[in-house]
This record gives C-alpha cells, structure tokens and sequence, in this order.
C-alpha cells in the first residue's frame, strides 16, 4: 500500500521486516513451520498411497483385518512427535526471552508514552515535550520503549512489520521495546476490537534519519495545540484523529495532530483517575454519553501503577 | 406503569419498527432475518394442523428417550447452522467488497461476527455433539437410556432457552458487539449499556447450565450404565471421547459460569469485578473465559476424533489400529487441556517466564494429536477401504485438520503470537480445526447413525457431494485468510484500506458462498433420502457392518434398545458375534421393561429459562422474578409428583425381538458390494475379501 | 429401570431386605450428585481465584474495618453443628430406617434442627452484610468488595437454597414416608450440605482470618 501524502510504501506485515525484531519472528517462522512439517508430511504422502493401496476395488496390499498394533511402530508414532516438539519447544523458549517485549534493545531507548483512545492513539514524548496523534517517529537505528495504557477499553497496539503486538489495558501499563533499522513507513493500528471505529484506528510509523527526528520534534515543539487535559478530554470523545479536528478547531489542518505537551505527567494522571475515581458514564471516554465537560483528570498520583511485570 | 411492566423494552426496540423507520441495507437484512421467525412459526403451525402432526410433536416434546432428545438436539443445531451460515456469508462478501467500506454497516458487522461465533459454538457445535452423543453412547455401551433421562431433557431445554434468547435478539433489541469471548471492559456497563451484552451473558450461562449438567449425565451413564462384560478397555473409541468429553464439560463448564455471572453482576447491579475503576480487573475475565475456553474446543473435537476412529475401522474392514494409543492420547488431551489457556492471550503482557511455560504445553498436545492421526492412518493400512461419505469426511480430515494443527503450533510460539495473534491468521486457524474437525466428525457422524435412528439410510450420491462441497467450500473461504493474516491483515474488521488484500478476500467470500450451498445440500440430502425412503431402509438395523453395539439393534432402534441387555466379552464386541456366528441368536427368556415415562419438567423449565433471561435483559423484573420461583416450584411438585414408569409387558418384547432375529438368522445379507444399493437391508455377510 | 446386572452395593445405605434393585439407582443418583458438586466446586473455586486478585488491594474500607470476628464465629459454630445435626438425621435414616414404616419423628428433628441451625447462619450472615453495607463496605464500592460478597454470598445462596431444600424433603416425608426416592434425596441433600461445610471452613480462613493476618 502507498501512503498518498509522503508516495512511500507503507510496510504492513512482517513478511518485509524494518527491524531485528520482526526478522527474528519471521525467521522462526519458517523454522517452526519446518520442524513441524517433519511430521505433517508423512500424513499428506501417506494418506493418498494408502487409499491407492487398500481401496477396496483395486487394492494391491494384502487383508490383514485384525492387525492392530506394532511396537516399532508405536515408537516410531509417539517418537516422532516427542522428538520435534521438544526441539520446536527449545526454539520456542529460546525466542520467547529474546524477544521479550519487554527486553531493552539497546542502551538509553527512546521513551515514549502511549495511549490508546477510541479510536486514535496519542504518542507522548515527556522528554521532547511533545505529544503526536496517529504518528509515531522514531530515529532509526535507535532503540525505542514504548509504556502503554488506554483510558477506554483493552486495545491492542500492533506495528506488524517492526515488531508485532502488545496489549494495552486501562489503570494499567504494559512496555513494547523495538528498534527501526530500515527508514520508511510502517503501518501501525489496534487489533483488538474496540467498536464502531475500530478498523479505522490505524497509525503511521515514520522511521527517519535523526536530523529528520530533531527536525520534526522541533517542528511539533512549535505547535499552537497543546496537550492540556482538556484538549485530552475532547481527544478522548469517541471518532479518529481526523475526526477530532473539528472539535479542536483545526479542521482545515492537513496532516496528523501535533501538540506541545503542556502536563508532562499526563499519562500518569490518566492512570491515576481510575484508582482514584468511581467512573460514571459521563466521565468515562468510550461510554456512549461521555460528556468532555464533565470529564477531567485527577492531579498525578504518588502510588506505583499496575504494571504487567509478573 | 408501563415501565414497570416493559422495563426498559420499547416501540423502537423492534426490528420491524426500525426496518420502517430507517430503512436501508441493514434494517432490511436484520428485519428479513427477524422476520423468517414469525413466518417460518406459522408456516409450522400451519404444517403441524394439516399433517395432524400436534400429538406426536407433543409426544417428542415431553420425551426423556436418549434417542428422541438427541434428534431435537441435531434439529435444533441445524437450524441454527442455517443462521450461523448465513452470517457468515454476509461476512466474508462484505469483505470481499470491503476496500474501504462494503455494504454492511460497522454496528450490524459487529453484531455479526459475534452472534456468528456465539452461535457456532454454543448453538450449532455443542447441540450438534450432545444429540450424536446422547443417540449413540447408551447403545454402544448395551445400556437402556442415559443414567438421568429427565436431567437430560432439562439440558435440552436449557440449551434451547439459551437459543431462544439467541433468537429473539433479532426480533427484539440487538446483540452483543463484543465478539463470541465478550471481553470487558468493552461490554462493561459505562462503555456497552445496551441489551447486547445482556443478552450474550444470558444466553451463553443459561445454556452454560444444561451444559453442565449435560456433563454430569453422560459421565455418569459411562461410569455406571455399561453392559455386562464391558470394561473401559472394550469400550468403543467414540464413547471412550464421549467419556473424556463428559469431563471436560464438568470442570470447564463453571469458569464460564462464574465470570458471566461476574459480569452480569457489574453490569446489572455495579459490582466492580472487570471495571476500569475501583480495583477491578479486566484480566479477571480473560483468564476465566479461557479457563473455559480452551477444554471447550476440546469438548467440541474429541467426540469428532471419536467418529473419525469409527469411520476409520469400519470403512476399512479392519480393528481399529492402536487402540490403547489412541485412549491413552485422548485422555492426555483431555486433561492437558487444562493447562494451556493462556496461549489466547500471550500477548497481554506476562513475563517471557509465563509464555514459555504455556507455549510449552501447548506443544505438548500436539504429540497425542498427532499420535491419533497416525493411529487412523494406520488402521487404514491393510484394510479394504471403501469411499464413502464418511470416508470421504476422514480423508478431507486428514489433509486439512493436519494443516490446521501445523497453524496451531505456529501460533503457538509466543513469538509468532506476537504478531499473528487477532489477525486473519488465527481467523483460519481456527475455522481451519472446527470445519475439518469438528463439522467433518459431526456431518459424517450423522451419515453414520441417521439409519438408526430412523429406519433408512442418507442417499449416499448426495451425502458425498455434500462433503466435496465443504471440503471445497472452506478450502476457498479460509486458505486465503492465512495469507491475509501473515499480509498484516486484523480480523473482526468491517473494512480494510489495503488494496493488495482483495483478490483474496474475493476468493474467500465465493468460497463463503460454496459454503451456503453446502449446507443446502445437507437439507437436500435429507429431503430427497425421506422421499426415497422405501429405497434406502435397512429394518436389519446394521447397514455398513458395523463393529460395536449399536448395530446389534433393529432400525428404527425400539424404545428399550436392547430386549434383553448383552454380555460381552471382548473389543468390537457384534463385530466379533459376527464372525463367531452368535448374533441374532434366539433369546429364551424376555422380561418385562420399566422405562421412564413423558414428562413436561424439561419443556417447563425452558420456558422459565427464556422467561428469566428475557425479563433480566429488559429489566422486566416481575417477568425474571415469576420464571425464577416458577422453576424452583417445578422442581418442587415435581420432587412431590410420583415419577411414572411405562411398563413394557415381555411379551410384546418378545414379539418384536423374536421376528428380527429370526429373519435376520434366515436372512443372505449383502455384502459390501451392495453397500449402498436397494439391496442393502442392513443385513451384513461376511465381505467379498480380494488379495492380491 | 432394568440397569446392569453389576453387583455394586451402596454403602451408606439402609435399604432394607426387600429393596430388589433399589441400590442401583442409589449408587446411579449419589455418584451422579457427586459429580455434580465437582463441577460446584470449580465454580467457587473460580470465585475464590478472583478474590484472591483482589485481596493485594484491599483497603479503605478493608478486612479490618468490616470483618466481625466473633459473628465469624457464631456463623462457623452454628454451620458446623448443622453438619453434625445433618449427620445425626442420616445415620437415624440408616439405622432405623431399613423397614419403611418405622417412626420419622426423629429424623424429622434432626433435619428441622438443622434447619433452625442453619438459619442462624443466615441470620448472622445477612447482619453482617447490612452492617458492612453501613460501614461503606458495599459490594459496589471496590473491586475486593464485589469479590468478597459474591463469594461469601454465593455460599449464602448455596445455604440458603439447602434450607429450602431440606423443608422440601421434610414436607415430602410428611406426606409420602420414607420411600426409597425420599432416601436418596436426603443422602444427596447429605453431600449437599456437608459440602457447603467444606467451602465454609475455606471462606472462613482465607477470607476472614486470612484477610486479618
């Protein structure tokens, strides 16, 4: 798919990998996909030689009408599967801390707050001092951490050609690290079923050099919007990004949303309200009656957040 | 007043109503479904007068016979399969015109996806199972009904209830728009205030209930009900599933209890169990749900495994290969079962420690899968196989339920999770083990025992385009979807922007409509085997020389099933009275039989069930409150009212009994030459064996 | 109902001489029900697990601002007495009852004995509740709560519907005697009732003490 504004291709699966994360994923893909095989084959081969072989109006195998049971075999049947799912099981285990999301991928990563509204996502940078709507830049080669939460329902943040997925849940954080190699596009968007709007909720990845990087944090830093908690609460109304230009009364802007951060601990208030609040529908974003005027966030709390770490 | 009559139900909840104040493309396929309800009522009542069919349909209704309740069970399960095709096809036509938008909107999509896996799950699959299970297993095991013929009948009912709550969401109010799992907090109150989600909870827990009990019938019926002779060890493969499946309902069952009860209990009286607020948890639910989930698609894929070694021996001629392999894997599976759930959500942030540990043992149940298939291939080894209906299901099985388990191990590394997890990857996944699983075990099941139950056997040139038509018709709707999976694509999406998906969506929304004729070939099946009745009877009761019990009865099989119940003495107990010359020996003394008499408690129990969801969803209090001590009264006349039995005098057993075996000793028989010909009474001799 | 000619005897018991294959059916109903409670078990057991989530963050109000020790106590003292009140009425049916025309008067007052025990349970039960709703504990107030009352409330139903149960089965014995169908449905009543002991003894230690320590 071509992105009409910048005529780049927009990477959207990890078939075209942009960083080490996505290749390792689907480098074992076709190393699972292999070993399992090992033992999938012989059931496709077999199947049509032995239908060939017995069938009853041409067969060319003898009758053995009570053979039942052959040790080797049996050895051979459960040996088989024992042996390839113990090696796909040692791969398995192998990937599975590596890729970790939640495993720094590099010294110092880049910190960047994420969350996830209906049906946009909001990208805080609390050390630029900004805050992008849809649009995550990252510089490239350079690793990235990004802490998650949602103020709606549980969603899904998914970069498939970078990195792959994690969940983010409200009153609660979770971490997704990954690392850009390659400069481009990548498509960005939630998979986990939020509602009306939720196939629109995708966003755009920009993996760029790091004059590029400075040049459009500079670019978002001298922005006239910012993020205070009430433009949040008119962000957290139910519509896309687009959408949400009306309100905000920026309409005829073209291009995704960038705010200079005004609260740099917004995030953690938007954490705070739901320890601290009993939510009502009015005051909850994704309620079909939520009312911006009457929803406001708490000043930002002291106590340590549910995080996801187990 | 009215509101405390109607509670929160009004004019505007009605689908005709809105049909006739916003009509567009929407409103005019939800009101045309909705309205196939009232019509098709009365084209039955209509249908019921004229044929005078009341007092027999009353007599089904008020039935505790296995066989009869498991009749209902498979209708019931093929009009629902009617609806859940029909969903589907919307579906993957609106996405295969979905660039950008197709012609459904988000919010009847979205009801779409989640009626359709609620219905195929707990409305088509489990009903489909339970009604082969409760037809088949009392005869397998030589016993004369399930260990509690009236619990079952309350079963049905409750499932029944379950689906009229189902149903009714299309006439009146709407759906749930949170898929089949219905995840909070999207269907918490403050974000889903509606009816949906209340309708999804009730329906899902009150048929959860019958379930349950389901469970708890056929386990015991195993445990205790089995002929003389019969050890665990010589119990046919499908009552050895139908065991395995019994437990898993028994235990997996309650989770789903419990957290829709959780979740009722937040959105009906705001409790804080999976709130954003106030200390409630969201993961809560998800690990509940899945605690349930996982055994569930177990408990839908055992008893088809259970057919699929049926069809294997007996349409190959040959013992079934590997048997103590074969219970030994499934009991593996039925209790590792247990211990995988969080494989549905790797993804929501646990240490690398946890997933590990789960993506390990999901791995683990490959091995006894894998061990059964081969098991099945090798019993065709040395066999004479002979291409059937049936046959035809276990060969599509093979090939395509191997493919499906080659996708449930990559989806089993949290790795690959990670990125495939909610895309259209998993979407084929999962069709991709229930079509060729469980649907191919279902569909060949009842090509297997429809002769018993009724007397006459399913055209076989039509039962086998029926099958070519699903094996070809998923092929076409689902293959595509991996690929769009690992594209990038998400599933659950009305709409996509990505042009490079549409061929394949196109391919998979004719494969939809292959789909849909499937299925009518199904009910074209079966309405051209009853016009060609005369043809295709097999009274001998043991059309394809079967191995195990069941066909050691006349067709249609009596009420008491066996006249005097058998001794066994080995594995493929008739197969081998076959060989050995004892069957169809005379009897010489016949008792009297005692079986349970009709009764209404199951058929009242359904209406208190549907009269307590429907209240609850409306806030119709007093509705919700009068079923709920309507049922608790039920129970308690009933513990008061005397259970009555029909006493079968021995002498009209014996009349019956004595004229089958005596014509069945006197009978030549076919062999399997004439397997699906006129000639086939359902008399076997010994086959015509060539060897090269 | 003709079963299977299988020879097992149910222990617990008393059917009498001429009982013919009486004890079939017993062995068929109280296995069944004990299959059942398993599947009861899972369903607390799943209340439990969620409680137990929400036991990290339980505070303000918390146990030790709502918990009543000493009613714990009465209600542990009378549910555990009505188990033995239940036992007692059981070994009379087994004991004097393998004639079916013996006396009912006293396992009639074993039951109802246990009956009253147990709505002294409730009682206290039921107090407890309005006075923790009054100390700002109700149910709606946190998620700890909302697990707390459904888990002890789901036993009070459980109870609540055995009382009933048992003035059912005491009715009927009124009315019909101590037939076989009676006797099984005490003996299932029996599992019932004990059972509820069990997950009482569970709530009573993990949630009350162990929400104190």
């Amino acid at each position: 798919m071509i992105d009409p504004t910048t005529n780049l291709a927009i990477a959207e699966s990890f078939l075209q990998p942009m960083g080490p994360v996505a290749a390792e994923q689907l480098r074992h893909l076709k190393t699972v996909t292999l070993l399992t095989l090992i033992a999938v084959v012989p059931v496709l081969v077999s199947m049509p030689w032995i239908l060939w072989r017995y069938r009853r109006s041409k067969p060319t195998g003898e009758y053995r009408p009570n053979w039942e049971s052959n040790l080797a075999l049996e050895w051979l049947m459960w040996g088989v599967p024992i042996v390839v799912v113990a090696l796909i099981g040692v791969s398995l285990t192998i990937m599975t801390f590596r890729l970790d999301p939640y495993k720094e991928l590099g010294k110092d990563p880049l910190q960047v707050q994420v969350i996830g509204l209906d049906w946009k996502w909001i990208f805080i940078y609390p050390n630029e001092g900004v805050a992008l709507v849809d649009e995550l830049v990252v510089p490239e080669g350079r690793a990235v951490e990004l802490t998650l939460t949602t103020d709606t329902v549980m969603q899904s943040l998914q970069i498939s050609a970078i990195v792959g997925q994690i969940y983010a849940m409200p009153a609660m954080t979770t971490k997704l690290n990954f690392l850009a190699v390659k400069p481009g596009e990548a498509q960005g968007m939630n998979s986990q079923f939020t509602g009306n709007g939720f196939w629109k909720q995708k966003f755009q990845v920009y993996s760029v050099s790091k004059e590029e990087y400075a040049a459009r944090m500079k670019k978002a830093q001298s922005s006239d919007l910012s993020l205070t908690a009430d433009t949040y609460a008119i962000l957290a109304m139910q519509g896309t990004s687009e959408e949400a230009k009306k309100p905000l009364a920026i309409e005829n802007r073209k291009g995704p949303i960038e705010m200079v951060l005004d609260d740099s601990k917004i995030f953690q208030r938007v954490l705070a309200r739901y320890m601290l609040e009993d939510m009502t529908p009015e005051s909850q974003p994704g309620s079909p009656s939520y009312d911006p005027k009457k929803s406001s966030l708490p000043p930002a709390s002291d106590k340590p957040m549910m995080g996801m770490e187990m | 007043m009215l509101d405390a009559i109607f509670g929160r139900l009004t004019w505007d909840s009605i689908i005709l109503v809105q049909a006739v104040e916003q009509p567009n493309v929407n409103t005019f396929i939800t009101a045309s479904a909705a309205a196939m309800m009232p019509i098709g009522g009365v084209m039955i009542v209509a249908l019921l007068t004229w044929m005078r069919w009341w007092k027999p349909l009353f007599e089904w209704l008020t039935s505790v016979d296995h066989k009869k309740i498991g009749t209902m069970y498979i209708i019931f399960a093929v009009i629902m399969l009617f609806r859940g095709v029909v969903e589907g096809i919307l579906m993957r036509t609106n996405q295969a015109v979905g660039l950008n938008g197709g012609f459904l909107s988000s919010d009847h999509f979205n009801q779409l996806f989640t009626t359709h896996g609620t219905n195929m799950i707990f409305f088509v699959a489990m009903p489909f199972l339970f009604g082969l299970i409760n037809i088949v297993v009392p005869l397998q095991i030589g016993a004369r009904d399930v260990a509690f013929p009236r619990l079952n009948q309350i079963s049905l009912g409750l499932t029944a209830a379950g689906g009229f709550l189902f149903m009714i969401s299309l006439m009146i109010g709407e759906f749930s728009t949170g898929g089949w799992t219905g995840y909070p907090s999207f269907t918490g109150r403050l974000v889903n205030p509606g009816v949906g989600p209340d309708y999804y909870i009730l329906a899902i827990a009150i048929s959860g209930i019958g379930s349950t009990l389901t469970g708890v019938n056929f386990s015991v019926t195993i445990y205790k009900l089995r002929t003389a002779g019969m050890s665990f060890m010589r119990m046919p493969l499908f009552t050895w599933t139908a065991l395995c499946t019994s437990i898993l309902l028994i235990f997996a069952m309650p989770p789903l209890t419990a957290c829709c009860a959780m979740l009722g209990l937040d959105r009906f009286l705001g409790f804080h169990f999976f709130t954003n607020d106030m200390g409630g948890n969201l993961m809560n639910f998800i690990n509940l749900f899945w605690m349930f989930g996982h055994p569930e698609v177990y408990i839908l894929v055992l008893p088809a495994f259970g057919v699929m070694s049926e069809i294997a021996s007996t349409y190959s001629g040959k013992r079934l290969y590997g048997y103590t392999s074969i219970v030994a894997a499934t009991m593996c599976i039925a209790v590792l079962s247990f211990t995988v759930w969080l494989h549905h959500f790797f993804t929501m942030g646990q240490s690398a420690t946890v997933n590990a540990a789960f993506g390990v043992a999901t791995l683990l149940i490959a091995i006894p899968t894998g061990v059964k298939i081969y098991d099945w291939l090798a019993t065709l080894w040395g066999g004479r196989i002979r291409f059937t209906a049936p046959m035809i299901y276990l060969c599509g099985f093979f090939v395509l339920f191997t493919i499906g388990g080659l996708s449930g191990v990559i989806l089993a590394s949290p790795t690959l999770d990670y990125q495939l997890h909610n895309s259209q990857f998993l979407v084929a996944h999962f069709h991709n083990v229930i079509i060729p699983g469980v649907l191919f075990g279902i569909l060949a099941g009842i090509h297997i025992w429809f002769p018993k139950i009724y007397g006459f056997r399913l055209m076989e040139s039509l039962s086998r385009i029926t099958a070519f038509l699903w094996a070809i018709g998923f092929i076409l709707a689902f293959m595509p979807l991996y690929q769009t999976g690992l594209m990038g694509m998400t599933r659950r999406t009305v709409a996509y922007a990505d042009p490079e998906l549409v061929p394949w969506m196109i391919v998979s929304g004719i494969g939809s409509l292959i789909l849909g004729c499937a299925f009518l070939s199904i009910l074209l099946t079966i309405f051209v085997s009853v016009l060609n009745r005369k043809k295709l009877m097999v009274p001998f009761g043991d059309p394809w020389d079967g191995r195990s019990l069941e066909w050691a009865t006349p067709a249609p099989t009596p009420e008491w099933n066996f006249a005097v119940l058998p001794k066994v003495e080995c594995r493929d107990a008739f197969h081998d009275a076959k060989a050995k010359g004892t069957a169809y020996q005379p009897i010489e003394k016949y008792d009297d039989i005692e079986m349970p008499a009709n009764t209404y408690y199951g058929f009242i129990i359904m209406m208190m069930a549907s009269g307590l969801g429907f209240g609850l969803v409306w806030h119709m209090w007093w509705l919700a409150i009068a079923s709920l001590l309507g049922a608790i009264a039920t129970a308690i006349i009933y513990a008061f009212l005397p259970q009555k039995h029909n006493i079968i005098p021995a002498a009209e057993v014996r009349e019956i009994d004595e004229a089958w075996r005596r014509a069945a000793r006197e009978g030549r028989g076919v062999t399997r030459d004439d397997e699906c010909n006129a000639a086939n009474q359902g008399l076997a001799r010994p086959d015509n064996i060539t060897n090269p | 109902m003709s079963f299977s000619i299988r020879k097992s005897l149910h222990p617990g018991l008393n059917l009498g001489e001429d009982h013919g294959d009486d004890h079939l059916e017993a062995e068929t109903s109280v296995f069944g029900f004990w299959v059942f409670m398993m599947s009861d078990l899972v369903t607390f057991g799943m209340f439990f697990a969620v409680f137990a989530t929400t036991m990290p963050l339980a505070c303000c109000p918390g146990p030790k601002e709502l918990f009543d020790l000493g009613s714990v106590a009465w209600q542990t003292a009378f549910l555990l007495l009505s188990s033995l009140t239940s036992g007692m009425a059981i070994l009379t049916l087994k004991q004097e009852h393998a004639a079916r025309s013996a006396s009912t008067k006293k396992l009639i007052f074993w039951l109802l004995l246990t009956v009253l025990l147990g709505c002294g349970f409730l009682y206290r039960e039921i107090s407890d509740f309005i006075a923790m709703a009054a100390a700002g504990g109700p149910p709606t107030r946190s998620g700890y709560l909302s697990a707390l009352w459904s888990l002890v409330g789901l036993h009070g139903l459980h109870v609540t519907g055995g009382l009933i149960w048992c003035l059912v089965i005491v009715a009927g014995i009124l009315v019909r005697g101590v037939d076989l169908r009676w006797k099984l449905t005490l003996l299932r009543w029996s599992v019932f009732w004990h059972f509820l002991d069990v997950v009482w003894i569970a709530i009573f230690s993990f949630v009350f003490l162990g929400g104190l320590l």
